[in-house]
C-alpha cells in the first residue's frame, strides 16, 4: 500500500496542532488570563513573537490555548456523537426493519431537518452560552451521522456468511454487534470521526464567533477572530492568525480523513 | 505596501465614478448609521433607544424638548405659566401646527397623549414620568392645564423626553409602523431589517430644515459599521460602536470624529443582597481593586470620564468622589483578610455592549490580582433582563445607566442592586420636590456622597459619545442629553 | 408504489408534527420575554403586564401551541411581537433577499464546480488534478465568515468595487441588488463549490469505471468524449442531490454571512427574533425551514424510488 501525500500532510498538520494543544497545558510564553493594558496591540517582537491583542495578551499563547479549546470541544462533540450514535446504529441494524429501526431512522431524519446553526443558537439561548453547551449543540448533530454510518455498514456485514451463521447458532445479536460488527466498522468510524472532528472545529469557531461558544477568559479562535475584527485595519494579524489557524487545522484533519479513507478498505466505504 | 498601491491604482477609476455620483446627491440628503434597528417607531410604547434615535425631534415633538446642550426649551408649547405652589402648569401651544396627515395639533391631542401615557393599560416604558400628573384639562384649543399631585422641580424636563411626545388619536392605531407626528421630517418608509427613510416636511410649522431627506441605516456588526463608513455607504454614525477604530478615522481627512458625553453612568452593579456582597467591606474591597483608567484605556480606548458616584460629570451638581474608591489593591487585600474572605468565586454577568464585555474581562483581571476569582458569563439583553435585572440572580454585572438624572434608582430597594438605605430614601424624597437650585445642589451632593461611601456599586466611568461623520457635515449633536439623532440642524458645508 | 408513497407521506407528517413540538418546547423554555425586553430598565411591572396582555402572551402553553399550529395550517403564522406585522409578511420580505442570495451562491458554486470537477476527472492523477484537489481542500476548510471579512477588506474598503454590505431593495434596480449580493454570494459559494467539485469528480470517476463507459472507450471514444457523452449525464444524480442539500443549507445557514454583510435575510430574522424574544417569529421561521428541508428530502426520496425500485424495499 502506497503512502498518500495527503495522508502524510494531514497527519503532520493534525499532529502539530495536537502537540501545540498538549504543550499549552504545561507551558505558554505568557499566561493567557493576565491582561497587560500597557502593552496592548504591540507588533510582533522578540518579547511577543506574534504581538499582543487589545488587552496586551500574548497572541501566540492565546493561539496555543485556543488550539486546546478547539480540540477539546470537537473531541467531546465527536464523543457524544459516537457514544450515542454508534450503539443506536448498531441496534437498528441488528433489528433491521423493526419498529425500533424505523424509529431510529425517522429520528435521524428529524434531526437532519433542523438547521444546525439555528438550533445551536436556540440551545445557547436556553442554557446560556458556554463551552459545554456548544459541545452539546454540536454533539447532537453528530449523533444521527454516526447512527447512519454505523447502521449502513453494519447492515452490509449482517449479510456476510460467518455473521449469519453465528446468529443461526443462537448467539445474541448484542454480542454479535460487539464482537464481530464493531471491530469491522472501526476503520469507518475513525474516518467519519475525523470528518466530524473537523466540522466540529469549524462549528465551534462559528459559534464562538457569534459569541455563543467558549466564554472569556478562555481563549478560542472564533472569539479571537470576532474580537479582532474591528481592529483588522489597525492590527490585521489579530484577525488573520486565528483564521489561518482554523483553516490549517481543518485542512489537516480533512486531508487526514481522506488519506485514511483511501487507505482503509474502500469496499466498506462504498456500502455506506 | 506595494500590493496596496497597486490595488489603489486599480480602484482609481471606480472611485472617481463613485465619488461623482455621490457628490450629486450629497447636499440634500444624509445616511445615518445606527447599530440597532428600532423594533417599532412608537416612542411612547417601547424603551428601545433606537426608536428615539430615529423619531425624536425629527418626526415627533413634545410640549418641550431637549437642546443639544441638554437644556430644555419650548417646542409645541411656546410658553407656560406655573402656579405659585408649583402644582399647576398651563401650557400655551403654538398656533397652526399640523400633524403629517393634515389634522391640526391642539390641546385635545396633548390631553390624549398624556392621558394615554399614564392610563391603566399604558405600555409606556417610562410611565413614571407621568406618575405625578393628577389631571390634564383642556382650557381652550391652544391651552392645556396640567395639575400635579405635588410640586416637581423636574416636570418640564420630563415633558421633553421622547416618551412624552404628542401623538394624535387619528393616527395612533398605526403609529408603530407608520408614525405620524408634527416634526420637520415626515416618515416615508421602513425597509425592515435595513433602513428607515424620512423626508422634509414641506408644511412644517417651525423653521424648515436644510436636508431634503434622510436615511437611517441599521448596521449591528461593529466591523460592518466601520467598513460602511470607510466605504462611504453611510455619511454619519453618531454612536459609533467601536472606539478602537476611531484613530483611523481621525487620521483620515475625509472624516470627522465627534466626541461628546452621554448620560450613561457605567457602573459595576453589585447585588447588595448576595452573600458576602451584602458586607460593605467586601464591596469596598472590590471598589479599591478597580483601576478605572485601565478600564477606560483598555475597554474604551481612552474614551470616557472616571466617576466616583452615580452622577454625570457634566452636570453642575456633580461631585468628584473618585478618591473615595481610588485604585488601592493593598487596601483591598487587607479588607479581604479582615472579613475572612474564603476565595470563593464571584459571578460576573455581562450584557452585549463592548463596554461591558471588555470592561468585564479587565475587571475580572483586576479582581484576580487581589485574590478574588470571577466567573464570567456573557448574556444577551433578554436573558440579562430576566436573570439579572428582574430575578436579581447575580453577583456583579456591568451596565451603563443612560437615563438623565437617575440617581433616584438608589431609593428603590427592590431595584436590581437592592440597596436599601432609609436615610437615602428620605433625602431623595425631599430632593425630588425641591425646586430651589441651591438647595437641590446641596441635596444632590449629599446623595452622591452617601452612595459613594456605601460602595453600593463600582462606579466606573461616564460613557463617552463617539461619533464619526463625513467632514463636510455639520450640526450633529456632539453630546447625548437624550437618545436622539436630531437632524433639524444638520447640513452639508458645500 | 402507492403504499410506499402513503407510508412515506405519513412519516413526513409525523416528522413535521414532532418538529413543531420540539421547536415550541425549546422556544417556550427560553428565559426572558418580549414585553420586558421592549420596555427596558425603567418599566413599571403593571406596564409589562399590560403589554403582555396586548401581545397575547397570557394563556397556557398548550392553548398557545394549539393556536400556533392550527393557525399555521390555515396559513396564518402569527404576528411579530416586535414589528407588529404578520410573520408571513416579514418572511416574504426576507425571502426576497435570502432566496436570490441562495440561488446566486448556488449558481456561482455550480459554475465553478462543474468545469473544475470535469477537468480534474478527465486529468486524473496529473498535476492539474492534484492541484485542483488541493485547492478544494483549502476551500472546504475555509471558515466562510473569515473569508467574508477578507472580501470586505479587499473589495469594499480597499478597492471600493462593492459596498461593504446592506441591501438597497429590489425596487432600486435589479443590478444594484445583484451587486449588493455579490460578495456574500462569493463567500457562501466558495466552500460549497469545493465540496461540489469533489463530488463531481468522484461521481465522474465512478461512472468512468462502469462497463458501458469501457465499451464506449473500446469503440474508440477518447476519454474526454466518453466523459462528455456518457459519464456526465450519469454523474448528475449524486451531484444534483448535493445541490439540493446545499440549497437548503444556504437558505438557513447564511446567518453568519448575513451578519457580516448586514443583509436583511431570513437567517438574521431568526437571530434578531431570538435576541428580541420575538418568539412567534423564531418558531414560525424555524418551522418553515424544517418544512422546506423535510419536503425536499421527501421529494428526493420519491424521485429515487421512481428511478430505482430497489430502494423502495429499504423503507
Amino acid at each position: 500500500m502506497t503512502r498518500s501525500p495527503s495522508l502524510i500532510a494531514g497527519a503532520i498538520l493534525s499532529a502539530f496542532y495536537l502537540i501545540v494543544a498538549l504543550v499549552s497545558f504545561a507551558w505558554t510564553p505568557y499566561p493567557v488570563e493576565v491582561l497587560n493594558i500597557a502593552d496592548k496591540l504591540s507588533p510582533p517582537s522578540e518579547k511577543y513573537w506574534l504581538g499582543t491583542d487589545h488587552f496586551g495578551r500574548d497572541v501566540l499563547s492565546m493561539l496555543m490555548v485556543g488550539a486546546r479549546t478547539s480540540i477539546g470541544v470537537a473531541v467531546a462533540a465527536v464523543g457524544i456523537g459516537m457514544g450515542i450514535g454508534v450503539p443506536l446504529g448498531l441496534a437498528a441494524a441488528a433489528n433491521r426493519n423493526s419498529l425500533f429501526d424505523e424509529f431510529i431512522m425517522r429520528g435521524n431524519d428529524l434531526v437532519f431537518a433542523f438547521p444546525s446553526l439555528v438550533i445551536a443558537i436556540l440551545i445557547t439561548a436556553v442554557f446560556g452560552p458556554s463551552a459545554v453547551n456548544a459541545i452539546l449543540a454540536i454533539g447532537i448533530f453528530n449523533i444521527p451521522v454516526f447512527a447512519r454510518v454505523s447502521r449502513g455498514a453494519a447492515l452490509s456485514l449482517w449479510t456476510l456468511d460467518y455473521i449469519f451463521s453465528a446468529r443461526v447458532a443462537g448467539k445474541r445479536s448484542f454480542l454479535i454487534s460487539i464482537e464481530h460488527i464493531l471491530p469491522n466498522i472501526a476503520n469507518l468510524l475513525v474516518v467519519q470521526g475525523t470528518i466530524q472532528f473537523s466540522l466540529g472545529i469549524l462549528m465551534e469557531a462559528g459559534l464562538s464567533y457569534v459569541g455563543l461558544g467558549t466564554q472569556p477568559p478562555t481563549p478560542s479562535w472564533g472569539r479571537m477572530l470576532a474580537e479582532a475584527q474591528t481592529m483588522i485595519y489597525l492590527a490585521p494579524r489579530l484577525a488573520l492568525l486565528p483564521g489561518l489557524a482554523i483553516l490549517t487545522m481543518v485542512l489537516g484533519l480533512n486531508l487526514l480523513g481522506d488519506g485514511l479513507r483511501d487507505r482503509f478498505d474502500p469496499q466498506i466505504w462504498r456500502e455506506r | 505596501m506595494t500590493i496596496k498601491t497597486k490595488l489603489a491604482a486599480l480602484a482609481g477609476g471606480f472611485a472617481i465614478a463613485a465619488a461623482s455620483s455621490a457628490a450629486l446627491a450629497a447636499n440634500s440628503t444624509i445616511t445615518v448609521g445606527m447599530q440597532l434597528e428600532p423594533p417599532n417607531l412608537d416612542p411612547t410604547g417601547g424603551a428601545a433607544a433606537a426608536i428615539d434615535e430615529v423619531v425624536y425631534a425629527n418626526i415627533f415633538e413634545g410640549l418641550t424638548r431637549f437642546s443639544a446642550d441638554g437644556s430644555v426649551r419650548a417646542a409645541l408649547a411656546h410658553s407656560w405659566d406655573i402656579s405659585e405652589d408649583g402644582t399647576a402648569y398651563t401650557f400655551h401651544l403654538n398656533d397652526g401646527v399640523k400633524f403629517h396627515d393634515g389634522t391640526a395639533m391642539d390641546a385635545e391631542d396633548v390631553k390624549f397623549s398624556l392621558d394615554r401615557a399614564r392610563g391603566e393599560d399604558s405600555t409606556n416604558a417610562q410611565k413614571a414620568l407621568f406618575a405625578g400628573i393628577a389631571n390634564v384639562e383642556v382650557v381652550d384649543s391652544l391651552t392645556v392645564e396640567v395639575t400635579l399631585s405635588e410640586p416637581d422641580g423636574n416636570f418640564l424636563t420630563k415633558m421633553a423626553w421622547g416618551d412624552a411626545v404628542v401623538v394624535a388619536p387619528e393616527s395612533i392605531e398605526t403609529i408603530k409602523t407608520h408614525p405620524v407626528g408634527t416634526g420637520p421630517f415626515v416618515f416615508s418608509r421602513w425597509v425592515q431589517g435595513d433602513r428607515v427613510e424620512i423626508e422634509r416636511n414641506p408644511n412644517y410649522w417651525g423653521e424648515p430644515v436644510a436636508l431634503e431627506s434622510a436615511t437611517f441605516k441599521f448596521i449591528s456588526d461593529p466591523t460592518a459599521a466601520f467598513s460602511a463608513v470607510m466605504a462611504g455607504d453611510v455619511d454619519a454614525f453618531p454612536n459609533f460602536p467601536s472606539t478602537e477604530t476611531l484613530s483611523q478615522f481621525e487620521a483620515d481627512p475625509r472624516f470627522a470624529v465627534i466626541v461628546g458625553s452621554t448620560e450613561g453612568e457605567t457602573i459595576l452593579s453589585t447585588n447588595n443582597k448576595s452573600g458576602l456582597l451584602g458586607d460593605m467591606r467586601m464591596r469596598k474591597a472590590i471598589a479599591h481593586a478597580i483601576d478605572r483608567q485601565e478600564i477606560i484605556d483598555g475597554a474604551m480606548f481612552g474614551y470616557g470620564t472616571p466617576i466616583g458616584t452615580h452622577f454625570a460629570p457634566h452636570n453642575p451638581d456633580y461631585l468628584d468622589l473618585t478618591g473615595v474608591s481610588a485604585h488601592n489593591p493593598e487596601l483591598s487585600r487587607k479588607l479581604l483578610e479582615e472579613i475572612g474572605y474564603d476565595g470563593s468565586a464571584i459571578r460576573l454577568m455581562l450584557p452585549p455592549p463592548a463596554y461591558a464585555r471588555r470592561g468585564g474581562e479587565i475587571i475580572a483581571d483586576q479582581l484576580r490580582a487581589v485574590g478574588i476569582p470571577t466567573e464570567i458569563s456573557n448574556f444577551e439583553w433578554s436573558q440579562w433582563l430576566e436573570q439579572v435585572f428582574r430575578n436579581k440572580d447575580y453577583d456583579l454585572t456591568i451596565v451603563s445607566h443612560t437615563e438623565p438624572n437617575d440617581i433616584n434608582i438608589y431609593a428603590r430597594p427592590e431595584y436590581y442592586f437592592q440597596y436599601d438605605n432609609p436615610e437615602f430614601q428620605e433625602i431623595m424624597s425631599t430632593y425630588s420636590v425641591t425646586t430651589d437650585a441651591e438647595m437641590r445642589q446641596a441635596l444632590a451632593h449629599e446623595l452622591q456622597t452617601m452612595i459613594a461611601n456605601d460602595y453600593v456599586n463600582g462606579f466606573l466611568f461616564q460613557l463617552a459619545k463617539t461619533g464619526v461623520a463625513n467632514a463636510k457635515i455639520s450640526g450633529l449633536w456632539p453630546n447625548s442629553p437624550t437618545q436622539a439623532n436630531d437632524l433639524t440642524g444638520v447640513s452639508w458645508s458645500d | 408504489m402507492i403504499r410506499y408513497l402513503a407510508l412515506r407521506f405519513a412519516s413526513l407528517c409525523v416528522t413535521l408534527l414532532v418538529a413543531s413540538m420540539v421547536i415550541f418546547a425549546i422556544v417556550e423554555i427560553i428565559p426572558g420575554d418580549p414585553a420586558s425586553f421592549m420596555l427596558g430598565l425603567n418599566a413599571e411591572p403593571d406596564t409589562v403586564a399590560a403589554l403582555k396582555k396586548e401581545l397575547g402572551l397570557t394563556g397556557s402553553a398548550l392553548s398557545r401551541y394549539v393556536g400556533w399550529t392550527t393557525g399555521m395550517l390555515a396559513g396564518d403564522f402569527g404576528t411579530s411581537y416586535t414589528y407588529r406585522v404578520p410573520v408571513s409578511e416579514l418572511v416574504v420580505a426576507r425571502l426576497s433577499v435570502s432566496l436570490p442570495l441562495a440561488v446566486y451562491a448556488l449558481i456561482l458554486s455550480t459554475a465553478i464546480a462543474f468545469p473544475v470537477g470535469l477537468i480534474a476527472a478527465s486529468r486524473r492523477g496529473t498535476a492539474t488534478d492534484f492541484g485542483i484537489m488541493g485547492a478544494t481542500q483549502l476551500g472546504i476548510a475555509l471558515p466562510n465568515f473569515w473569508f467574508a471579512m477578507l472580501l470586505v477588506v479587499v473589495f469594499a474598503v480597499g478597492l471600493r468595487w462593492f459596498s461593504a454590505g446592506g441591501f438597497p431593495g429590489w425596487d432600486e434596480g435589479v443590478s444594484s441588488g445583484i451587486k449588493a449580493l455579490t460578495l456574500p454570494a462569493i463567500a457562501l459559494a466558495l466552500p460549497q463549490a469545493s465540496i461540489l467539485a469533489r463530488v463531481m469528480r468522484s461521481a465522474l470517476l465512478e461512472t468512468l469505471g462502469k462497463d458501458y463507459i469501457r465499451t464506449a472507450r473500446a469503440k474508440g471514444l477518447s476519454r474526454r468524449q466518453a466523459i462528455v457523452r456518457h459519464a456526465l449525464r450519469n454523474a448528475l444524480i449524486p451531484v444534483l442531490t448535493i445541490i439540493g442539500l446545499q440549497f437548503a443549507f444556504l437558505l438557513a445557514g447564511a446567518i453568519i454571512i448575513e451578519n457580516v454583510f448586514f443583509l436583511p435575510g431570513l437567517g438574521r430574522l431568526i437571530f434578531q427574533g431570538i435576541t428580541q424574544r420575538d418568539l412567534v417569529v423564531v418558531e414560525s421561521v424555524v418551522m418553515l425551514l424544517v418544512f422546506a428541508v423535510v419536503t425536499v428530502n421527501f421529494l428526493v426520496d420519491i424521485a429515487y424510488a421512481a428511478v430505482d425500485p430497489r430502494l423502495r424495499i429499504r423503507s
